[in-house]
């Protein structure tokens, strides 16, 4: 590495159990996060930030939801865009038939209420084992699916069935522009992060991986799968309703009853299979790297000069992503963050392996 | 639990026979008219039943849940229709069963080998892979058009039952030719457990992994083998939903519904696959015929289509009180 | 071949501590009362009953498949027997949950390894305390003040822990990657983490060298003397049976066959039959 840690001696617990114990790895994240917020706003173009940018922000947020419940509980789900789903709704509701309330407070209200549905199609994973859940969340889905596209009270009897808003203020501050929305997403997920990385620390990310680990065993040590599962199933849903709340109102704008479907729930899945399962930087590796695949596979054929039809590149990124997923799980099950992981170990012993 | 395990097989039935006589006890429908959802509803469980029986099979004997099947009855169905276009439907099909056994081996040399003795959950992303694979080959390879499958069968529906229903029943000559295949090919693989000496050791390999492994049964060779007839029933499947509603994407996605299925059946059960499969078939045909209506007028729904998550709920209804289905045998977790 | 061959291997000697320092062996503190369990039509344990004393290591002891590891199954709820009940300081139980048992202070190690592999040491020997750790999910969520604080304090109970059974250097590593041995020390310390009253060792000494052996012997023993722990274990190797326990329960084909010292069982007809068959 640049840098080595030798001769930082940790004295008391607290020091040793910060989130980064390095001095250097300290610096490194301020300093991202001085870009993020100081320079990229001035750099970026609309186009980045609308495609790429705020997509990959508030995807991020999800793919931390569902790695809380899949990577650290170890509980499959097939079905979260559900819960995003119901973020979203619960917050377009809230936004028609309370307008006085804050955003900020929309968001945590649609957060909880898509924690409430999340545990309640939890509670198999009480009787079941990891497998048969996966049907069990595939209810979740296709129901959910249904819901919003066929009772009309929650679309507020909208014509068609498709919703849309207005632009969100906050205080007094409208977020109509891309780069508004991408320092406010920027906000909110970094909040979001922090509060994943403390959970995961603490004594309830510790039962979520013994239960993830050896059920048996975190059973006979007190740990009561209730708990642990449904606590899994709340917060990853409140995440993913979160999520869904700032996908539908900062990035869709307007949707249809079926912008949470299946395939959105797969794109989830496999954002934390390549980025790695049980891990916050993964979340963002896999996110990051399924927002940008689909938009390198239109712009690199056409760049040099075999453009692929609209079908094609749907079919070829179908493989990649197929194929992508049986490699990693062979041969990295831990994904894009371990693989830097490894180089980050690498570097700390170059140029000196041994 | 102090629930006895038999309450949910038992409510299940008393619903569906509430639910099967209700409409025509009412005398708002014709019996004619029941008849022909009953039909309807036995012919789409047909290939439910279909798509769940690939799955049992792989899953006895790999214990892989696998996601891929529906993806692998579109593709097999996609293939048959476009080398149709080629050749006579039966070389197609034993082109496509040619295809299938080599998916098989590539299945089991590249993703199978290497995740041997993972824990299921990480077979299943496995399997889901395969799917977005196959489903992203396939339609590169084959196109991705609705395409037709022509067995050669009349399409104008046969009138039968005449003398007993006013008006008589409708029946499509397919859905019956569809009933016989699928009858024939589970007495087929029936004879093949049975009988052959492969199918012996199939069991014994369902039955008891490392036992099996033990007495000298290559692992690696049954799974290309469960692999190639779960391809095979696949392609049974493929051909009669197309001949029926065309080679489509869709397939893929209608092919989710085995998932319950199995769960209604139980996991590792042929019969299980076969029974809940009809039940499925009959009862969520039923409740979008007979349900539906009542339930748009109560409470003001934009249509109906409960039949997309009816077979789901039911499936998780199940899950919370008999996990192991109506077929399965309840497991005791060793520690 | 007539008495059980405690010389046939290496013994795995251990040096008391003057016996003043042991805790007195005190009143019943668990019983097990007429317990039996099926397995489908399968009987593992047949209406067995016995005692355990307060601070005392008992061992229990018999052929693969009599029922010992069902039976420590059965003490702390991951098992629900048929029939029978189990007490635990005068209190009756029909029905036992692991998390009824943990909270009251049994605790257990296993026979297979059951550490939650992915995890570090110092977070596997952690999850040993999480029943007394309260602070609820949205202190935990934003760390403040009191949340962090419960951290330090478990933190520091368990680097007592790790000092204890030696294994200050792998502190940060996922057990996964720790050797057998280690394993079995980091399952004990987690077991230890919840300061338990009973501690339940499921062939603690499995798969190890004469060296490992004589180390966790001298950390069970240590348990036993330092904390008054009681300790019920399951062990095949006779001459640290022999050596550790206060008592010994035989169990053979889910029954039990002999329940004394290790003297008195060691010279029992019943018990040297079912080691060595009838026929003798």
């Amino acid at each position: 590495m640049f840098f080595r840690e030798n001769g930082q001696f940790k004295s008391t617990y607290r020091a040793d159990m910060q989130l980064l114990p390095i001095v250097q790895d300290r610096w490194f994240m301020l300093g991202v996060i001085a870009l993020a917020f100081l320079a990229v706003p001035f750099v970026a173009t609309d186009y980045l930030f609308l495609s790429i940018i705020n997509p990959f922000l508030i995807l991020t947020l999800a793919a931390i939801g569902l790695n809380l419940l899949v990577g650290y509980c170890g509980q499959i789900s097939i079905g979260h865009a559900a819960f995003m789903a119901w973020g979203a709704y619960a917050a377009y509701n809230l936004v028609q038939r309370v307008p006085m309330l804050n955003f900020l407070v929309v968001l945590v209200l649609a957060g909880l209420i898509a924690a409430l549905v999340g545990m309640f199609f939890g509670i198999p994973s009480l009787r079941i084992k990891g497998l048969y859940l996966a049907v069990a969340t595939l209810a979740a889905q296709f129901f959910t699916d249904w819901i919003f596209a066929r009772v009309k009270w929650f679309t507020n009897y909208a014509h068609s069935g498709s919703v849309s808003t207005a632009p969100v203020t906050l205080f007094d501050w409208t977020l109509d522009t891309p780069r508004d929305k991408y320092l406010f997403l920027l906000g909110v997920l970094i909040v979001f992060t922090l509060i994943a990385k403390n959970l995961t620390r603490g004594h309830l990310g510790r039962a979520w991986m013994a239960t993830r680990d050896m059920d048996v065993a975190a059973e006979v040590i007190g740990i009561r799968p209730v708990y642990a599962k449904l606590t899994a199933f709340g917060v990853s849903s409140f995440y993913c309703g979160v999520a869904g709340a700032l996908w539908g109102f900062l990035q869709l704008g307007s949707w249809e009853p079926l912008a949470f479907d299946l395939n959105l729930s797969f794109s989830l899945l496999f954002m934390i299979i390549i980025g790695g399962m049980g891990s916050i930087l993964g979340s963002y590796l896999g996110a990051a790297f399924i927002v940008v695949l689909p938009i390198a596979l239109n712009q690199i054929p056409r760049k040099i000069g075999v453009p692929l039809s609209t079908a094609m590149a749907a079919n070829v990124e179908f493989m990649i992503f197929g194929s992508l997923i049986v490699l990693f799980l062979v041969l990295e099950p831990h994904g894009l963050a371990r693989l830097w992981a490894i180089g980050k170990e690498k570097l700390r012993l170059w140029p000196f392996p041994h | 639990m102090s629930i006895p395990r038999y309450a949910p097989v038992a409510i299940l039935g008393v619903l569906l026979a509430a639910g099967l006589v209700a409409p025509l006890a009412t005398g708002e429908t014709a019996p004619g008219f029941w008849v022909e959802v009953l039909i309807g509803g036995l012919m789409t469980g047909v290939l439910y039943s279909l798509v769940a029986l690939g799955f049992v099979l792989i899953f006895k004997a790999s214990g892989v849940f696998n996601f891929a099947q529906g993806a692998m009855v579109l593709f097999a169905a996609l293939a048959v229709a476009r080398l149709a276009e080629r050749m006579p439907v039966w070389a197609a099909v034993l082109a496509t069963v040619a295809i299938m056994v080599m998916l098989a081996f590539i299945v089991e040399r590249i993703v199978l080998r290497p995740l041997v003795n993972q824990e299921g959950v990480v077979l299943l992303m496995a399997t889901l892979g395969i799917t977005f694979f196959l489903n992203g080959f396939g339609q590169a390879v084959w196109g991705s058009d609705i395409y037709e499958i022509n067995l050669g069968i009349p399409r104008e529906p046969m009138m039968v039952l005449g003398k007993v229903f006013e008006g008589g029943v409708l029946v499509n000559r397919d859905d019956i030719a569809a009933a016989l295949a699928a009858v024939l090919l589970v007495g087929a693989l029936a004879v093949f457990f049975r009988r052959t000496a492969t199918g012996r050791a199939l069991r014994a390999v369902a039955d008891d992994h490392q036992a099996a492994q033990s007495i000298g049964i290559p692992l690696n060779r049954i799974w290309v083998i469960v692999w190639s007839v779960a391809g095979i029933v696949a392609i049974v499947g493929g051909v009669i939903w197309g001949g029926k509603l065309g080679v489509q994407f869709s397939i893929s996605q209608v092919a989710l519904k085995a998932l319950p299925v199995v769960i209604l059946g139980g996991f590792e059960s042929v019969p299980g696959a076969i029974v809940g499969g009809l039940i499925i078939g009959v009862g969520e045909k039923m409740a979008e015929v007979f349900l539906a209506p009542p339930l748009i007028k109560a409470f003001d729904l934009a249509g109906g289509g409960i039949e997309n998550w009816f077979a789901y709920v039911l499936a998780l209804l199940f899950l919370l009180v008999r996990p192991e289905g109506l077929f399965g045998e309840r497991r005791i977790d060793r520690v | 071949m007539a008495s059980i061959p405690v010389q046939a291997e290496p013994r795995a000697t251990v040096e008391h501590e003057a016996p003043a320092s042991r805790h007195r062996i005190g009143p019943v503190i668990l019983a097990v009362e007429h317990v039996s369990l099926r397995f489908g039509g399968v009987k593992a344990i047949s209406d067995v009953s016995f005692e355990v004393r307060e601070h005392e290591v008992l061992a229990i002891i018999g052929p693969n498949g009599a029922g010992k590891s069902s039976m420590l199954n059965v003490i702390n709820g991951v098992y629900q027997p048929q029939q029978g009940t189990i007490r635990f300081r005068d209190r009756t139980f029909d029905l036992m949950t692991p998390h009824r048992a943990a909270s009251m202070g049994i605790a257990r190690t296993f026979q297979n390894l059951a550490l939650f592999k992915g995890m570090t040491v110092v977070d596997n020997i952690l999850t040993g305390r999480n029943l007394r750790m309260k602070a609820g999910i949205l202190a935990q969520a934003l760390r403040i003040g009191p949340a962090e604080r419960e951290e330090i304090r478990h933190r520091e109970a368990v680097e007592r822990i790790i000092d204890f059974l030696e294994i200050q250097a792998h502190r940060k590593t996922p057990v996964g990657r720790l050797p057998y041995g280690l394993q079995k020390r980091v399952d004990l310390g987690r077991a230890l983490a919840s300061e338990p009253d009973v501690l339940l060792l499921d062939e603690p000494m499995a798969g190890m060298n004469v060296e490992e052996k004589q180390d966790m012997c001298r950390f069970v023993l240590d348990v036993n003397e330092q904390y008054g722990t009681t300790i019920v274990l399951i062990e095949h190797d006779m001459s640290v049976v022999m050596d550790i326990s206060d008592r010994v329960v035989v169990l053979d084909y889910g029954r039990k066959i002999g329940d004394g010292t290790p003297d008195e069982v060691r010279h029992d007809k019943a018990v040297i039959d079912a080691y060595l068959g009838t026929t003798h």
